[in-house]
């Protein structure tokens, strides 16, 4: 039987991974939502109606799951890693506590409003509710990302009374890598949304139904994807980069660097041998190329994992071939949604059905990006929870049995396999009606509508 | 820090004193759904009457969660880990009675509406119960001490947890049901009124029943005793439960659901006085409470909070008391035979 700490780890893997299957897609849909509204409201034009309807109700499934599952989340960090929260509750409830009061009312409040308030509120005012869910989602994730950031860059704080204690707010507000993180995870979250768009549209388009409402929502999201695909290879640098200079153990396991050394080439190739401590193949080698990226210097010193305790390194191979895989993605992301821009300027997506095809399928790929991107982070940062302060295995819950976290486990992987299921059944139903099944309320938008009765 | 510490005491309370008066009609409305609502389209307006609010209602909940863990956060994370079966069945519950709302009308079939308003159902009458025998427990404490936590599961299924939890259930089912007949202009409206009429007589008995057997089973009144002005807040609940019937008897519903607001409000308020300074207090010996001051942040995070909750719960209040407003209307047949609004 495992022990309680692969077991909670397990199960926060499991729980975590599962929210963030929904939350990259609210990150970026909401956006776009707002924007379709913005759009609507500005011209008149019921085609950008139509579109902020369909795609808000592909929004609000998404938001629904991302909101239940994120409750987990928070109750966690209690149940399963007691002694984390109380060693640090001190810095890292403040950041949680924050996004609760100040952008999780704001979202939740005004998703009913705008869900109900088609005929009650005005236009404006309507659209503006959007935004402030876009707006509050987004802020919901820096405050998240500026708490995840602190567990991998400690900040403002100090040990005393046996227990991290905050003295300084705006370091933890400031910290770079949580800034870095916050802006790498957004912009992967536009990225998805912009391919979900695209790839939904393309199926449509393939199927010649509604052509000017989805050649319309494509080309909007290529412009998303492109801008965004770029700014997150961008921001992805200087975080890889952040991370060598903070996190040593995590930028060696990631490029699978095992002796340090100076004016480290960048291998295209390369085949790690962790049995061994070394790499069986490294080949088609750019000189000083790796130093250069990490410190922007090319005699830089790379750090090499035997550098450090062996209890005190990161699992080479999952953190090495997932950082791989997301720049390659990434690359294919910029590839893609230039390919998609140009396509669509010309008005040639209809004209190419293998590339709608492709868009079509390439809808998991972001999804997979965002995943094992989480992967690099979290299981790079092993063994240390806060790194270099406190250690996974002294976070976890001293009341907790195994038996416990075994059952709990298995019933979120149930729980969560059912939400799965409702969801792709959800989704697929409603991206294969296209907007012609979301009808479109009477009046709707037209005004303050006088209340039916006073209450 | 003191000053601090007691502020932060004060909010959680407040945290969950709100939490209970708005989740609690919510949790009402979807227990009783089931067995009022005649049609498919009742049931819809009984949905369609929380829709809009109830997401908004539970951050409260969350709010609670995250103030706990920021100003306690070593009670935050005794209590969660040592209730961790209990806990578990409160997030089950939550999950399931989330996305039962969401997915309800999200499909035709009536098997598909039947399972969602089964969950629904269910799952708000759990967490009602499982509120309730949650604070039972705290306000009787814990059996803990330096070595931890020596209960269980079923140790939480004590006569003082599950009467609180019924407790529990009677209030928010009243308050759910005086929210329908605010709320819906129907014959199902009257229904549920007439339910409310009904209930309040059980609801009465067990009241005197919980604030009894208080005395036996807790040291809530300790501090009434020390501070008799105190009696003015359990007064407060007494009297406000006689008023939701009086108000409901004379056909003034909106009147007889703040009255039910204002008993959920002040008994919450009557345990969290009692329990000061405990956030939880141990049953076997006080020297292993969880106090305000053994558990709380430090100084410096208290302040930064407090100045948080200061300049951003009341933005909260406002906005959604304006949301409120927008959907003060009576829901009639006519906003459920208009089209899903997306």
């Amino acid at each position: 039987m495992m022990d309680v700490v692969t077991l909670s780890r397990l199960q926060f893997a499991v729980t975590s991974a599962f929210h963030f299957i929904f939350v990259p897609l609210t990150l970026g849909l909401s956006i776009l939502v707002a924007y379709m509204e913005t759009r609507y409201v500005r011209t008149g034009d019921e085609t950008y109606l139509g579109m902020t309807k369909f795609w808000g109700k592909l929004f609000l499934i998404n938001f629904a799951l991302g909101v239940v599952t994120g409750i987990t989340m928070e109750f966690q960090f209690g149940m399963n890693w007691s002694e984390y929260s109380r060693y640090v509750g001190d810095i890292f409830g403040a950041p949680l506590a924050i996004e609760a009061t100040v952008t999780f009312f704001l979202e939740s409040t005004f998703i009913g409003l705008w869900v109900f308030g088609w005929n009650r509120v005005s236009k404006r005012t309507h659209a503006l509710a959007m935004w402030l869910v876009a707006i509050a989602t987004n802020l919901s994730a820096l405050f998240i990302l500026l708490a995840n950031g602190w567990m991998q860059k400690p900040v403002g704080y100090v040990l005393r009374n046996n227990r991290a204690e905050m003295v300084d707010f705006t370091a933890l507000l400031t910290n770079s890598y949580g800034w870095l993180k916050f802006t790498h995870t957004l912009t992967s979250g536009y990225v998805l949304a912009s391919f979900f768009v695209m790839g939904v549209s393309a199926y449509h388009l393939l199927k010649k139904s509604s052509p000017d409402f989805f050649r319309r929502s494509f080309r909007m999201a290529a412009a998303l994807g492109l801008a965004s695909s770029i700014m997150l290879f961008v921001i992805g640098h200087f975080h890889a980069a952040e991370v060598a200079k903070v996190q040593p153990t995590k930028f060696a396991a990631m490029e699978s660097v095992w002796e340090t050394r100076k004016s480290v080439p960048y291998n295209m190739i390369v085949i790690p041998d962790t049995a061994n401590e070394r790499n069986v193949v490294e080949a088609i080698g750019v000189p000083k190329m790796l130093s250069f990226l990490a410190f922007h210097s090319g005699d830089a010193e790379v750090k090499g994992l035997k550098e450090f305790p062996v209890d005190e390194r990161p699992p080479v191979m999952p953190v090495f071939l997932s950082f791989r895989v997301m720049i390659a993605l990434g690359l294919l992301f910029i590839l893609l949604s230039l390919v998609a821009v140009i396509k669509a300027r010309r008005n040639r997506l209809e004209t190419s059905p293998l590339f709608l095809r492709l868009m079509l399928y390439a809808i998991p790929l972001p999804y997979i990006a965002t995943q094992i991107g989480w992967i690099v982070a979290e299981v790079g940062r092993q063994p240390w929870l806060v790194y270099g302060v406190l250690k996974t295995s002294s976070g976890v819950s001293g009341a907790v049995s195994a038996s416990q976290v075994m059952a709990s486990l298995a019933g979120f992987t149930v729980i969560y396999g059912l939400l799965a299921v409702i969801d792709i059944y959800l989704l697929t139903k409603y991206s294969k009606k296209g907007p012609a099944a979301i009808r479109v309320a009477e009046n709707a938008g037209e005004g303050l509508g006088t209340p039916a009765g006073e209450v | 820090m003191e000053f601090y510490q007691v502020i932060w005491f004060v909010l959680w309370g407040t945290l969950w004193a709100v939490y209970f008066t708005l989740d609690g009609f919510d949790f009402g409305a979807a227990i009783l759904q089931k067995f009022i609502a005649k049609s498919d389209d009742e049931k819809r307006m009984i949905s369609r009457s929380v829709g809009p609010v109830w997401d908004g209602n539970e951050v409260w909940l969350l709010t609670a969660g995250g103030a706990t863990f920021a100003a306690f956060p070593t009670a935050y994370a005794l209590m969660f880990s040592y209730l961790y079966s209990a806990l578990l069945l409160i997030l089950f519950s939550l999950i399931f009675r989330g996305i039962a709302l969401e997915f309800r009308e999200k499909a035709e079939s009536a098997s598909w509406k039947r399972s969602w308003d089964n969950t629904v159902c269910i799952s708000s009458f759990l967490l009602s119960l499982l509120f309730g025998v949650a604070f039972g427990n705290i306000f009787q404490g814990l059996p803990m001490d330096d070595k931890g936590y020596h209960g269980s599961l079923i140790s939480l299924l004590n006569p003082y947890g599950l009467l609180t939890g019924v407790f529990f259930v009677l209030l928010f089912v009243e308050h759910g049901a005086l929210y329908i007949a605010v709320k819906i202009d129907n014959p199902l409206s009257e229904r549920a009124a007439k339910v409310a009429g009904k209930l309040w007589y059980a609801l009465l008995t067990v009241a005197v029943i919980f604030l009894v057997f208080t005395a036996f089973a807790t040291k809530l009144y300790a501090n009434y005793l020390a501070t008799p002005a105190f009696f003015v807040v359990p007064f407060a609940a007494v009297l406000a439960l006689l008023g939701t019937k009086i108000f409901a008897a004379r056909g003034s519903y909106l009147k007889a659901f703040f009255s039910s607001a204002t008993t959920i409000l002040s008994v919450t308020f009557t345990g969290v006085i009692g329990l000061y300074p405990n956030l939880i207090p141990s049953s076997l010996n006080p020297e292993y409470s969880l106090t305000i001051f053994n558990s709380s942040s430090s100084a410096y995070t208290l302040k930064i909070m407090t100045a948080v909750a200061f300049i951003f719960v009341p933005i909260v209040i406002a906005y959604q008391i304006w949301v409120y407003r927008v959907f003060r209307n009576k829901i009639t047949a006519k906003d459920i035979t208009e089209e899903e609004s997306y």
